[in-house]
């Protein structure tokens, strides 16, 4: 959504006054957020930064685990609690999210940044019906009276495609479908018309034909409100679908950002290979081997030493288990980084040996053999050893 | 090429009730409504379809964790239906099934190694705890599970792994038939993999014939031999999955195809064929062709006659009064897989190493 406002040079802080127009919606700077429980420090978000630009949509891509959910409710300060810790700097439109009162902060939730949350039935209160909740949620922010909330409550689930809304919106959750909770929370989150959505898993728990429907809605949404979106999602497909940036995360860390055609086309982070690699694919012949990630993500409280990646990666050096990656731009690329000890040149190799379907063993040394980092590599001949 | 399977005319019905203590009955949910299907020794069969369409009823069916209504289901030649007592218990050797949810299907208070070693309490076999004990950690090792951890509860292992735990107890007996209820829908994507893998070696090692349930059109194409669609109970579609993903005949399977997000950018662009609305209560089916309410094609035809299931052009079997055309196929499947082989003779898979590029 671009404000039309002429950018109030500098002091935006204070008031109400809107986000300096041109800027990111959204910036997100060395975000860390670590809980304290009876086991020890939970680093569940270490230190990412990324912005999102207005009507553009943003897709955190991980496993669970990986922080992507936290980082998000960070957005919210919805991890705010007397055991967590929350560093870095949330700037929407201007204003620091993490410097805000609480009382400030329920000005912006689900006004100008809402969230569709993962599973609608918990989500939805049992005992309300929807349009109650849906009025609720307009009249927490806007000077509204009952019967006009009541009639945008009838809108709002037509617009997220319900059917006979004027009886819907008296009915309980209980007597919606899954898919239609799932709108429910949709036309809730959209209640404010929001600049930025955060939707985390919104299709996860869905069938694919709903899920369809649901990605629609919210591509359709985007064009005609221009609203920013964060999609939060353990499937490829459904970015590949919607987002124009991703950011796969790892372990509280975001190990590749790139555009959606970079991160597909050429992918640099061997975690970022295992996802591709790990599922089946319509597009690609039946009888093609799947590469699982062999283990399982580290515990968050003893992270590993090195790159956090590396216990499980199958090309890992012995220098990659001390050193720690940063995450830098790809040579050639500068919106595209990645966070990995391997040469930009083996990288290359190692993916289109992965594509061609080469023996992972030959790419183990392939990636052995560029171990004093930009050493110009050569072809592997038949050099055998070095396993790891 | 025999079938171990046969399936014919199965339903099952539940019963709505009404009143708390003089309970009538109002009505019947239609979980399963005459499905007939074969699998053949050694094969893989998927099922597909959207929640609400009786593939687990169908699933629970064939292993007689429930009673069909009626149809007959005959498994290696005996008429599963009617058994009771021991007979059921000898059918369980040949039938075992994995369930969804990893968390839920296996006992919390009982150690792994008692969990894998039920089957040989239940049916008496290894006696020796000793013998028991040996067989138990051999088949931990089958599944890619330490087998130092046989004293450990599921609590201590991952969702991958306490899968693993639940297919060593279901090959424990090593079934002739192993029914897979979406075995990978509850794990995360790297991880789902590692079991998918195991299962197909599992089946090569102990030629297993699979049943194998899913809602994941990829991971069905990925895993199976041949696909069951069935929508609102019944079968629509059924054909070899390089049949069934190529050239689908019934307007459903089609639209699920153009549904599945395929993770391409560049490829994602085509003709996006939407279902509207979700699927009809199965206790109320629509009349003649179940799919006629939500179906791009229908015509008045479909609301007044069923369609039967008969063979369609390209070698599927569909029920449908107007399959898809080619051009239609070519328009709304995703491009890659439209490009693969538009018309081409479904030829036994080709080993081909892999995509030129």
């Amino acid at each position: 959504m671009t404000d039309a406002g002429p950018p109030p040079q500098g002091e935006s802080i204070a008031g109400d006054d809107p986000a300096p127009a041109g800027g990111p919606l959204l910036t997100v700077d060395d975000l860390r957020v670590t809980f304290r429980t009876d086991d020890g420090i939970v680093h569940a978000v270490d230190g990412i930064s990324y912005t999102v630009e207005a009507g553009k949509t943003l897709g955190i891509v991980g496993e669970s685990g990986s922080g992507k959910t936290v980082s998000s409710l960070s957005t919210l300060g919805l991890t705010r609690s007397r055991n967590s810790q929350i560093d870095g700097r949330i700037v929407f439109e201007g204003r620091d999210i993490n410097a805000m009162s609480d009382e400030e902060l329920r000005k912006i939730r689900g006004n100008d940044v809402s969230m569709i949350f993962q599973d609608p039935l918990s989500s939805l209160h049992p005992f309300y019906k929807v349009g109650w909740q849906l009025m609720e949620a307009m009249q927490a922010h806007q000077s509204m009276s009952r019967s006009a909330a009541h009639t945008r409550a009838g809108e709002l689930l037509e617009l997220v495609g319900i059917p006979d809304p004027k009886r819907r919106v008296d009915q309980y959750p209980h007597e919606f479908s899954g898919g239609m909770r799932q709108r429910a929370m949709i036309a809730m989150a959209l209640a404010n018309e929001p600049k930025l959505l955060i939707a985390d898993e919104p299709t996860t728990a869905l069938d694919v034909t709903v899920q369809a429907q649901i990605l629609a809605l919210l591509g359709d949404l985007q064009r005609r409100l221009g609203t920013a979106i964060i999609i939060i999602t353990h499937d490829l497909g459904v970015v590949a679908e919607i987002a124009d940036e991703i950011a796969v995360m790892y372990a509280g860390r975001i190990v590749e950002h790139g555009s959606t055609g970079q991160i597909f086309s050429a992918p640099q982070h061997p975690y970022t290979w295992g996802l591709l690699k790990s599922i089946p694919r319509l597009d690609n012949p039946r009888d093609e081997e799947l590469v699982p990630i062999s283990g399982r993500p580290p515990s968050l409280i003893n992270r590993p030493s090195g790159c956090y990646f590396h216990p499980r990666c199958p090309y890992v050096q012995e220098p990659h288990k001390r050193i720690d990656p940063r995450l830098e731009s790809v040579a050639g690329e500068s919106d595209h980084t990645v966070a990995c000890l391997l040469s930009t040149d083996i990288r290359q190799r190692i993916w289109e040996g992965l594509q061609t379907g080469r023996d992972v063993d030959s790419l183990k040394r392939l990636a052995a053999s560029g171990n004093g980092r930009s050493a110009p590599a050569t072809i592997p001949a038949a050099e055998p050893g070095e396993e790891q | 090429m025999t079938a171990l399977v046969e399936v014919k005319d199965l339903v099952k019905h539940f019963p709505i009730k009404k009143g708390i203590i003089f309970q009538r009955q109002i009505g019947h949910v239609k979980a399963v409504d005459g499905v007939s299907f074969e699998v053949v020794e050694g094969e893989t069969l998927g099922i597909v379809g959207e929640t609400g369409c009786g593939k687990s009823t169908t699933a629970r069916l064939l292993c007689r964790l429930m009673d069909p209504t009626s149809g007959t289901i005959t498994i290696d030649g005996t008429e599963v239906g009617s058994l009771q007592g021991d007979g059921l218990k000898a059918l369980h050797r040949q039938v075992q099934m994995v369930f969804q949810d990893p968390y839920s299907s296996l006992n919390p208070r009982k150690s792994v190694g008692s969990i894998i070693a039920d089957p040989f309490v239940i049916h008496g076999l290894y006696k020796g705890a000793g013998e028991r004990k040996r067989r138990v950690q051999d088949l931990m090792d089958r599944v890619g599970l330490n087998p130092e951890h046989y004293n450990r509860y599921p609590h201590e292992f991952s969702g991958g792994q306490r899968q693993r735990i639940g297919v060593a107890r279901a090959v424990a007996l090593e079934p002739k038939l192993l029914i897979a209820d979406e075995p990978v829908s509850a794990l995360d994507v790297s991880i789902q993999a590692q079991v998918l893998n195991l299962l197909r070696e599992l089946q090569r090692e102990l030629g297993l014939t699979l049943v194998f349930i899913a809602h994941d059109l990829s991971v069905v194409r990925h895993m199976c031999d041949r696909v069951a669609v069935m929508y609102l109970g019944k079968v629509v579609e059924l054909a070899s999955s390089d049949v069934l993903y190529r050239a689908p005949r019934h307007p459903y399977t089609g639209a699920l195809l153009s549904a599945v997000p395929v993770p391409d950018p560049s490829g994602g662009k085509r003709e996006r064929e939407l279902l509207t609305g979700d699927v009809p209560s199965p206790a109320n089916p629509p009349s003649a062709c179940r799919f006629h309410t939500r179906c791009p094609k229908a015509k008045e035809l479909c609301s007044q006659q069923e369609p039967l299931l008969e063979p369609k052009p390209g070698g599927s079997i569909a029920a449908c009064h107007y399959p898809l055309t080619d051009e239609e196929i070519a328009t709304r499947l995703p491009v890659a897989l439209g490009r693969q082989g538009n018309g081409a003779a479904p030829a036994s898979p080709s080993p081909a190493p892999a995509s030129p590029e």
